[in-house]
């Protein structure tokens, strides 16, 4: 399998590799598959009702690595995918996902993908997952992912999504069901630029006793960009929860966060922060007190808070 | 060699001028200058002044002969001019390591940004990647704040009462430090302070009060008067 030049830039900004991954993979372009491996353990599988792929990670599988990035360079193309994940009981992998859009024609390029992980008892999960858009056509670069995460007990899933770059519109949608002292964290970054949207919606049902959730969302608004954050976390159990909206606004950028906490059981514990605000000027100031232009402190801030 | 000619600065609220600085005139080439007065005497805004944070409304400031009054703080930082506040900022997601780096201006390896941070009492591997947030004390802060200013190693540097916060176990820790960057780099430290055991070490001794420069001059000149009229000795006692 050989990439071309424009494959090979997508696949090093989502997934920081150039050539083939080692491990199990599925690479997918414009809307077919065009390479897979699976493992002793991992088994990719093509779903015959719908488009999209079926994962399956044996039970106690440990230290695999799964990719699985898509890449979208056909202007005028709509990719939906959905694809399943299985992790089986007391296993440990990391999956890295992703989407590449690459649009130097006029219309609209999407893909809208749905992720729907199922964590067995005990199994933990690395899930990082970037979106990227490039392309200097009229036509937009559309995201829509939907995550669908049930963990069961003592499973644990660590989730780093990023949207640095590019992306034109995009709805993220995040459902998260927990069991018995199952943990999910998620991070989650997202700059917007020109006249770009992202609204990222989370919601997390803390079921099982002990379960605990952790939703940080760290973002920068710049340009005429906007961005909605809407989170909705339900503790219908003993467990804790935490949400954190933190973001920074430029130029006439503007940010809205919409919390909804419900403590359904007594002691369900659960905190929401949110602050919005431009870069202090005390920061900028710092900065270049240390020899910074007052456009390289704001990079150093803005970097350093995406990091 | 710095040079302040009769530099004023004054606010203005709701309608009233209030004057901050007031025609103050000094020459400072001497290794260790300490300025110190009551609170509210106008040190602090001198520094700022001095590192271009505030521009004066009257007067000239001048580095080695050039006329830096109308120059940025980019521009005076890279004239070597390094300021070490009062408050230390805090920044989510820049490390230790970061900061230290860009403060140095190259690149860094951790085995340098350990000898900085050793260097003021940091057990530095725990420190290096740590975020400069809520999560560090303030007597850390202030610790990573000198440490920046040993990395720039710059000809003038200005600290706003590097002692608060800082335990008594550092302080001798502290003039070390002192000592070690004027052997290093030469120039001038200005340390702005109320701590006796500052003052001691400094080669001259500028006492602001009122916006004005009230006294000036060596140590054995100024610092028996300042503790005996008890400017200095309330705090000086507490230690």
């Amino acid at each position: 399998m050989a990439f071309d030049k424009i494959q090979t830039n997508l696949l090093r900004e989502i997934a920081g590799f150039e050539a083939v991954p080692e491990g199990a993979y599925n690479i997918r372009a414009d809307g077919a598959s065009i390479g897979r491996k699976t493992t002793e353990h991992i088994d990719i599988v093509t779903k015959q009702d719908k488009p999209g792929i079926d994962i399956y990670v044996a039970p106690g599988t440990k230290g695999e690595r799964i990719d699985i990035p898509v890449l979208v360079t056909a202007s005028g193309l709509k990719d939906l995918v959905y694809n399943d994940f299985y992790i089986g009981e007391g296993a440990d992998v990391l999956i890295v996902a992703g989407c590449g859009i690459h649009n130097a024609g006029d219309g609209d390029a999407e893909h809208d993908g749905i992720h729907s992980f199922h964590l067995a008892k005990g199994a933990r999960l690395k899930y990082i997952e970037k979106h990227y858009g490039e392309g200097d056509g009229k036509g937009g670069k559309i995201l829509n992912p939907t995550t669908v995460i049930e963990i069961a007990e003592d499973g644990y899933m660590e989730m780093d999504t990023a949207q640095i770059k590019g992306v034109d519109s995009t709805v993220r949608k995040t459902q998260a069901t927990l069991g018995d002292r199952a943990t999910l964290i998620i991070h989650e970054k997202i700059m917007t630029h020109g006249t770009q949207t992202a609204t990222t919606d989370f919601s997390v049902d803390l079921n099982g006793v002990d379960a605990g959730a952790h939703v940080v969302s760290r973002s920068v608004a710049a340009d005429d960009s906007h961005q909605l954050f809407i989170s909705n976390v339900n503790g219908n159990n003993r467990s804790s929860g935490h949400t954190e909206c933190d973001a920074i606004i430029m130029d006439h950028g503007s940010v809205s966060a919409v919390p909804k906490v419900s403590a359904n059981h007594v002691e369900a514990s659960l905190i929401h922060e949110a602050a919005i605000g431009k870069i202090a000027g005390e920061q900028l100031v710092k900065l270049m007190t240390l020899g910074l232009t007052e456009k390289e402190a704001e990079e150093q801030i803005v970097s350093g808070f995406l990091k | 060699m710095l040079e302040l000619q009769n530099v004023s600065f004054s606010v203005e609220t709701d309608g009233v001028k209030k004057d901050i600085i007031r025609g103050v005139s000094l020459r400072i080439g001497e290794p260790f200058v300490a300025v110190t007065g009551p609170n509210g005497s106008g040190k602090s805004t001198l520094a700022k002044l001095i590192a271009g944070i505030y521009q004066p409304t009257g007067g000239k400031i001048l580095l080695d002969g050039e006329d830096i009054t109308n120059a940025s703080i980019t521009d005076r930082a890279r004239l070597g001019i390094t300021f070490a506040f009062q408050q230390p900022v805090r920044f989510k997601g820049l490390t230790v390591s970061d900061l230290i780096t860009l403060a140095s201006g190259r690149k860094l390896s951790v085995a340098d940004v350990c000898t900085y941070l050793s260097e003021v009492g940091l057990c530095a591997r725990e420190y290096v990647d740590r975020e400069i947030n809520a999560s560090l004390s303030g007597g850390e802060l202030k610790r990573i704040e000198i440490a920046m200013a040993m990395a720039r190693g710059t000809k003038l540097t200005l600290f706003d009462e590097p002692e608060a916060g800082i335990d008594l176990w550092s302080f001798g820790n502290l003039i070390s430090v002192f000592e070690k960057m004027h052997e290093k780099k030469g120039g001038s430290i200005i340390i702005i302070s109320h701590q006796e055991r500052i003052l001691n070490i400094a080669d001259r001794i500028i006492v602001l009060a009122g916006g004005e420069v009230k006294e000036d001059g060596t140590k054995d000149e100024i610092l028996p008067s300042l503790l005996t009229k008890g400017t200095c000795a309330a705090l000086a006692s507490k230690l």
